[in-house]
């Protein structure tokens, strides 16, 4: 069956707002959903960010003089949740993705558009609830991972805000990637193989499968959570007859591959940058796509490395030690394909690409780290220390959210029509890259030396390598500053980008900048090769 | 592709090209149900788990009685057939029958949980009991809501099959094979937690 478009009944004029007020309702447009992601999300992360200052303020002296302890936790719960689950999962998943995916698919709109509205809807109060439970009663005080019998033991009322709003935002995902894997499969333009679609496609499909497959056992865990909570079970509750290790399992079930759900995301979105900006074509088109798919496999394998510690039996380390190596195995052979795809290329040295560069170094460093944390021996050793912090920040600061800040120069001209100055994005782009690494470098020698992770105190012979990471912390705080002057000043009287001011040769760029409603006048072009750079021009594309 | 504030330019380009789309609703329906049952398995998971790892203290009671759930067990499966026979009615363009067959449908589910709570009145033990209370309350609760949204959606396409003025025809079939979908998948469901919870 199929369903025809009737223009009279579907283009209600009247019920859209227009102008800027469009990006505060119920639009059903991809580009303002995507742009209501980023914006909403941006919101978040320096809330995000503010929580991670007084962190870094705290622990820049070792006692806790700078807030109460429990208040410490509190802090750190949030900023943990409002960074993954509000600021990088729905951005480089929801933001880019409801923006490009059309594009790339050469449609007019997602394969769900009213389902597409209420994901995001779903976002703000969910973010205005967990941000508001801080004046209730104080906010969730056990981590991002809420591990039972923490969480049951403290205050209530914070905790099962940060259970509710969680679940709503695991709900939002969850139609978000049923809504692109529609899109992807289902509504590609007529003539477009899969093997021809944009990197990014194969990564939010990768993405989705992830979220679709592990999302809904977090939220069934989490209603467990709440039961012992509210309800006296003991699920989870040892004193109960309850298994702690249980939740540990379910909970990371969703949580390994939700890095996954983070990373890959900015995996695609640096293929697409790269090949533009070192124009050459992606190297290794198909070998991208088979590591994508591998490590969607490999990823629903390996929660368990998390829970070396845990009392797990020999068989089962030895088992998720060896699946978690081998995802080292695709996620190199990207590597690879990335720095050969900049060899030799006619490099441009903008923001977008040093963003790009700066993800490739981080990641790397973080992907090593990973592959030690994989070890058992050394697992138990720097287990829940700042080692661990620093592996992680360095796969989604220094991974994801330098693809992101990369992705907004990339992308800033096709949304805005309008560039970005590049003397304030190159500043950026150091002051954040210096920042970084200051930050969180140092973090592996303290995790070495035995710092533990999430308390407000530490022993007074961390303080100067603590005060080190605090400064690094400073200036990531202060390289935000350049980023949003430059952004307020090119949206208002930036220099005019054109359709196409990269030469790129991904769908996107075919149509005007920023683009019309529905996305094409007139038919949606057919990209066969959305890599040809330095290639002879295929015929298809010469007729755009 | 559908409401968009668009200019009158495009609207005359769509006209002009006729833009059609495969329906693949269910296509969204079938992977939301993958998700939905990953929930299931999620919950299946920890009960084994439960059952392999955590012994129940001495002197809990988690005997169940197999008639009243063996009963519940045939009232799904015969709805599932009675709810294939609303569809292929309305095939044949005999609503009237159709919605017989569809209150018929809903009937059942609704017995089926007056059933369950009739079971769950006189369970001998409440949910904080033990684990195994818990764990059992947590999977049938979260099936009886599955079954009770699912009645629901019945009693509303079955409304909607009314012969003047009803949404649902044999040309509009969509809203009739979306909940048979998803009730043959809370039927499924429900033949796995009988058999781990209540045989195995």
């Amino acid at each position: 069956m199929t369903i025809s478009i009737d223009p009279q009944k579907t283009n209600s004029e009247s019920l859209q707002p227009k102008g800027w007020l469009r990006y505060f309702s119920f639009s059903l447009d991809h580009k303002v959903i995507g742009i209501q992601y980023l914006v909403c999300g941006f919101l978040f992360y320096l809330i995000g960010g503010t929580l991670a200052s007084a962190i870094r303020i705290e622990l820049a002296s070792p006692m806790s003089d700078f807030m109460p302890r429990d208040v410490y936790n509190q802090v750190l719960t949030l900023h943990g949740t409002i960074m993954i689950f509000l600021w990088i999962v729905p951005v480089v998943n929801g933001a880019f993705g409801n923006y490009l995916i059309p594009f790339y698919v050469g449609a007019r709109d997602m394969a769900f558009p009213r389902l597409n509205a209420v994901a995001f809807w779903l976002i703000p109060p969910s973010g205005l609830m967990l941000v508001a439970s801080y004046f209730v009663e104080g906010a969730a005080q056990a981590g991002w991972t809420a591990y039972p019998p923490l969480s049951i033991t403290t205050p209530q009322s914070g905790q099962i805000i940060w259970i509710l709003s969680v679940l709503l935002l695991g709900g939002s995902s969850i139609f978000g990637g049923i809504n692109f894997i529609a899109t992807i499969i289902k509504l590609r333009r007529p003539g477009l193989k899969l093997m021809q679609l944009p990197m990014y496609c194969w990564a939010m499909l990768g993405t989705s499968l992830l979220v679709v497959l592990s999302t809904p056992v977090l939220a069934g865990t989490l209603i467990l959570l709440s039961f012992d909570i509210i309800a006296n079970t003991g699920f989870f509750n040892p004193v109960l007859g309850g298994n702690v290790v249980v939740y540990q399992h379910l909970f990371w079930f969703y949580s390994h591959p939700a890095v996954y759900i983070m990373v890959l995301p900015a995996f695609g979105l640096v293929s697409e940058i790269l090949p533009v900006h070192a124009r050459k074509p992606l190297f290794g088109y198909t070998t991208m796509v088979f590591s994508i798919m591998g490590i969607v496999v490999l990823g629903l394998v390996v929660w368990a490395h998390h829970m070396f510690t845990s009392g797990t039996p020999p068989w089962m380390r030895l088992f998720f030690t060896i699946a978690t190596a081998f995802i080292a195995v695709p996620t190199g052979i990207k590597f690879f394909n990335w720095v050969a795809t900049l060899w030799g290329g006619k490099i441009s040295i903008n923001s977008a690409m040093l963003f790009s560069c700066g993800f490739i170094i981080n990641f790397v460093f973080g992907g090593i780290t990973g592959v030690a944390l994989a070890q058992v021996p050394f697992d138990i050793h720097v287990h829940d220390t700042y080692f661990v912090v620093a592996h992680f920040h360095y796969i989604v600061y220094g991974g994801t959210v330098f693809i992101i800040f990369s992705s907004i120069y990339h992308w800033f001209p096709k949304v805005t029509g309008k560039m970005l100055n590049e003397k304030l994005g190159i500043l950026h782009f150091i002051i954040t890259f210096i920042g970084f690494n200051l930050c969180f470098a140092p973090q592996h020698w303290l995790g070495l030396n035995g710092m533990p992770r999430r308390v407000a105190e530490y022993d007074p012979q961390f303080q100067f390598v603590n005060q080190i990471s605090s400064l690094g912390a400073l200036l990531m705080a202060l390289s935000t500053i350049p980023f949003l002057i430059n952004v307020f000043l090119s949206v208002r009287n930036g220099k005019d980008a054109g359709d196409n001011p990269w030469n790129a040769l991904t769908p996107e760029w075919l149509t005007s900048s920023p683009p019309p409603v529905e996305n094409w006048e007139g038919e949606a072009p057919l990209v066969e090769e959305p890599y040809g750079y330095g290639k002879e021009i295929s015929e298809q594309n010469k007729n755009i | 592709m559908t409401t968009l504030d668009s200019s009158k330019e495009i609207q005359k380009n769509n006209s002009e090209v006729n833009e059609t789309h495969e329906d693949f609703r269910m296509f969204g329906l079938i992977t939301f149900l993958i998700a939905d049952g990953m929930t299931f398995a999620g919950f299946f998971a920890a009960y084994l788990t439960y059952k392999a790892v955590n012994p129940l203290p001495d002197g809990a009671i988690y005997e169940l009685e197999l008639p009243i759930p063996t009963l519940n067990t045939i009232l799904l499966l015969v709805s599932s057939a009675t709810f294939h026979k609303a569809g292929k009615a309305l095939l044949k363009d005999k609503n009237s029958d159709s919605q017989k067959w569809l209150f018929f449908t809903a009937f059942l589910g609704i017995i089926f949980l007056i059933c369950q709570l009739f079971e769950y009145f006189h369970l001998p033990f409440g949910l904080t009991d033990n684990l195994f209370a818990s764990t059992f309350y947590a999977l049938t609760g979260f099936h009886g809501l599955h079954v009770t949204l699912g009645t629901l959606m019945i009693l509303i396409i079955a409304w909607q099959s009314r012969i003047n003025g009803g949404r649902l025809t044999s040309q509009n079939m969509f809203p009739l094979e979306a909940v048979e979908l998803y009730w043959h998948f809370v039927d499924g469901i429900w033949v796995v937690l009988f058999i781990i919870l209540y045989l195995l």
